[in-house]
């Protein structure tokens, strides 16, 4: 990666670049090559579609990482107006890594949970990369108890390189911290939508990715562990990372194959960050159609099928055995 | 038709690929030279500094049952290759290994037996498969371990020893913590005890699931216990890890285990436990 954009969007950004050079020069010298022009975007066209066509399962990670990727801090300001930021799990702090809050989408209240990585140095530092401590999970787990009494529907942004790996938060039980959410987010007597964002590494990921309807956007990734993480364990070298990435299955459309996810949400041509205003707008209506289906249930059917939808996961046989 | 086998084996009727052979060996915390049978009659347990070997599944069953008595069940559950997962070898080759070398067909057995005249739903991982590593197979028969639990209404046992979620099968392995923690909400709910047992190692996925939910949670001593991966730590945040930092005791001093039991009084802790943990009695 090269500043704010990718080795393999270089070509892309290049040509458009001498497109839009075209244009000013042809504005400028009042000169008339519209039809040059129109040639050269119908290879633009070609080339992106070439590109993005085939991704590589390290390509769209990489997308899922981009610098300017958006994040759930612009998904708040692009679709939720009122919104309310809540703080704290009222017991140690107030974990950054995490926004939560009330909000409204198209005039409906919803419980807005996300995790936030940041985008500048400054930003990253203070949500600490968008990995969480505890507190955060304990802090998401009480805005969704909060939603529950008030039977508002809740949303899940998640976007994460993993949970925080640190004495504090090992002192502080991460991973009954996360343990408890998975079994009390099956308790939740309102519609739970989760959406993977950007990153979607681990228990980090999950332990606020228990839902109802689970969605991914298309260059979002998800899986057991981070490329790198896999590729240092099992290759013990972390440069390895996009074999791993292959290995892994963790692109959207894996999860669907292997029937984890319920849908993949379209993302502009070349990316999410290609068109944070259209993702944004995408990303709406697939809420809204997903917290339509789910708005008829009671919250008895609400929880049993939320249990039944992870029961049914995973893959084994049953082999005769020989005594 | 559910597939069921009784089991009786005595612990040293097992190949002891984990455990030292020979008549002497050492302790590998204190160093102390300790004869074999010994050890053996101190269950596997260290007399000068109560180091506690790591020891096999089959080896926790005669500890805990009346008898050594399990009836067993889904031992014919076998996991597939979802992902087609290949490092430096095939999964498939890496679970026929295993296969061949514990002689069992994944990381968990599960089934039922008495513990002093009192029935429990038991589950005892194993790390001599694949590091009890938590895939779809562990994952189902936790969720049926659980799933008899309620059903008969007996307490749930588990005894963990994993280092967590299964990476050869992806993002199915990180589902199967979601899989029992919901599915003990509802074994919460109803009023069943759960007593989780936490031997050495208990760490990521395994630990951040299941193995965190019981009523009660008993840790062997010394064993490592957390989240992340002390190295993986130590890496990030580039800083010496304190003495004991994600030990048992470590984890009874900030309030997340209940009680460390040495194993010679873990089934009589067990047991004690289920007492108060009964309604009815
Ligand atoms: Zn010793």
């Amino acid at each position: 990666m090269n500043g704010q954009f990718l080795d393999f969007e270089k070509p892309i950004l290049e040509l458009e670049k001498k497109i839009k050079d075209m244009k000013d020069f042809a504005a400028g010298e009042k000169m008339e090559i519209s039809s040059e022009i129109r040639a050269w975007e119908k290879k633009l066209e070609k080339l992106q579609k070439d590109v993005y066509s085939k991704l590589t399962a390290w390509q769209k990670v990489q997308l899922a990482r981009h610098p300017l990727r958006p994040q759930t801090s612009d998904y708040i300001s692009l679709l939720f107006s009122d919104f309310i930021e809540l703080h704290g799990d009222r017991n140690f702090g107030d974990d950054k890594a995490l926004i939560g809050g009330w909000g409204k989408l198209e005039g409906k209240h919803f419980m807005l949970i996300g995790q936030q990585k940041g985008k500048d140095t400054k930003q990253k530092l203070f949500h600490n990369f968008g990995m969480m401590h505890p507190e955060g999970y304990r802090k998401a787990l009480r805005l969704m108890q909060q939603a529950s009494r008030f039977r508002k529907p809740i949303l899940i942004l998640i976007d994460t390189p993993g949970a925080f790996p640190g004495i504090g938060a090992e002192e502080r039980g991460q991973a009954q911290a996360i343990a408890y959410n998975l079994r009390e987010m099956s308790n939740l007597k309102v519609p739970l939508i989760i959406v993977v964002i950007g990153e979607g590494a681990s228990g980090g990921a999950l332990g606020i990715g228990v839902g109802d309807k689970i969605l991914m956007l298309e260059n979002s990734w998800y899986s057991v562990i981070s490329p790198e993480g896999c590729a240092a364990i099992l290759w013990r070298d972390s440069s390895k990372a996009p074999l791993a990435a292959e290995a892994l299955k963790l692109t959207a459309q894996d999860l669907l194959e292997l029937k984890v996810i319920d849908k993949i949400i379209k993302e502009p041509l070349g990316g999410a960050h290609r068109n944070p205003g259209e993702q944004a707008l995408i990303l709406k209506k697939e809420i809204l159609k997903v917290l339509e289906e789910l708005q008829g249930l009671t919250p008895q059917e609400l929880i049993e099928r939320r249990i039944q939808k992870f029961r049914g996961m995973g893959i084994h046989y049953q082999i005769e055995e020989k005594e | 038709m559910e597939w069921f086998k009784k089991i009786k084996e005595g612990v040293s009727a097992q190949p002891k690929k984990e455990i030292p052979e020979g008549l002497w060996t050492k302790c590998e915390d204190c160093g102390e030279i300790i004869y074999v049978k010994e050890l053996e009659r101190n269950f596997w347990v260290c007399g000068k500094c109560k180091y506690h070997f790591r020891i096999k599944s089959t080896d926790y069953i005669n500890l805990l049952l009346d008898e050594g008595v399990l009836e067993e069940f889904d031992r014919t559950l076998i996991s597939g290759d979802p992902l087609k997962f290949k490092d430096s070898k095939r999964y498939p080759d890496r679970i026929k290994e295993s296969r061949k070398k514990t002689q069992r067909n994944d990381a968990l057995i599960a089934g039922i037996g008495k513990i002093e005249g009192r029935k429990v739903s038991l589950g005892v991982m194993d790390f001599a498969f694949i590091g009890g590593s938590m895939g779809s197979v562990v994952g189902e028969k936790v969720a049926r371990a659980i799933e008899r639990s309620v059903e008969k209404k007996m307490p749930l046992v588990i005894v963990s020893c994993s280092g967590g979620a299964r990476m050869q099968e992806g993002i199915l392995s990180l589902m199967q913590m979601a899989k029992t923690s919901s599915l003990l909400a509802r074994q919460h709910k109803m009023g069943l005890p759960f007593i989780s047992i936490l031997t050495n190692p208990t760490t990521a996925g395994v630990m951040a699931s299941y193995a965190s939910l019981g009523d009660v949670i008993i840790a062997e001593p010394k064993a490592l216990l957390g989240f992340a991966g002390p190295r993986v730590i130590q890496q990030t945040i580039g800083q010496e890890l304190p003495k004991d930092f994600q030990s048992s005791e470590f984890f009874l001093e900030h309030g997340f285990v209940d009680l460390i039991v040495e194993r010679s009084q873990l089934k009589k802790t067990v047991s004690l436990l289920l007492e108060y943990l009964s309604c009815c009695q």
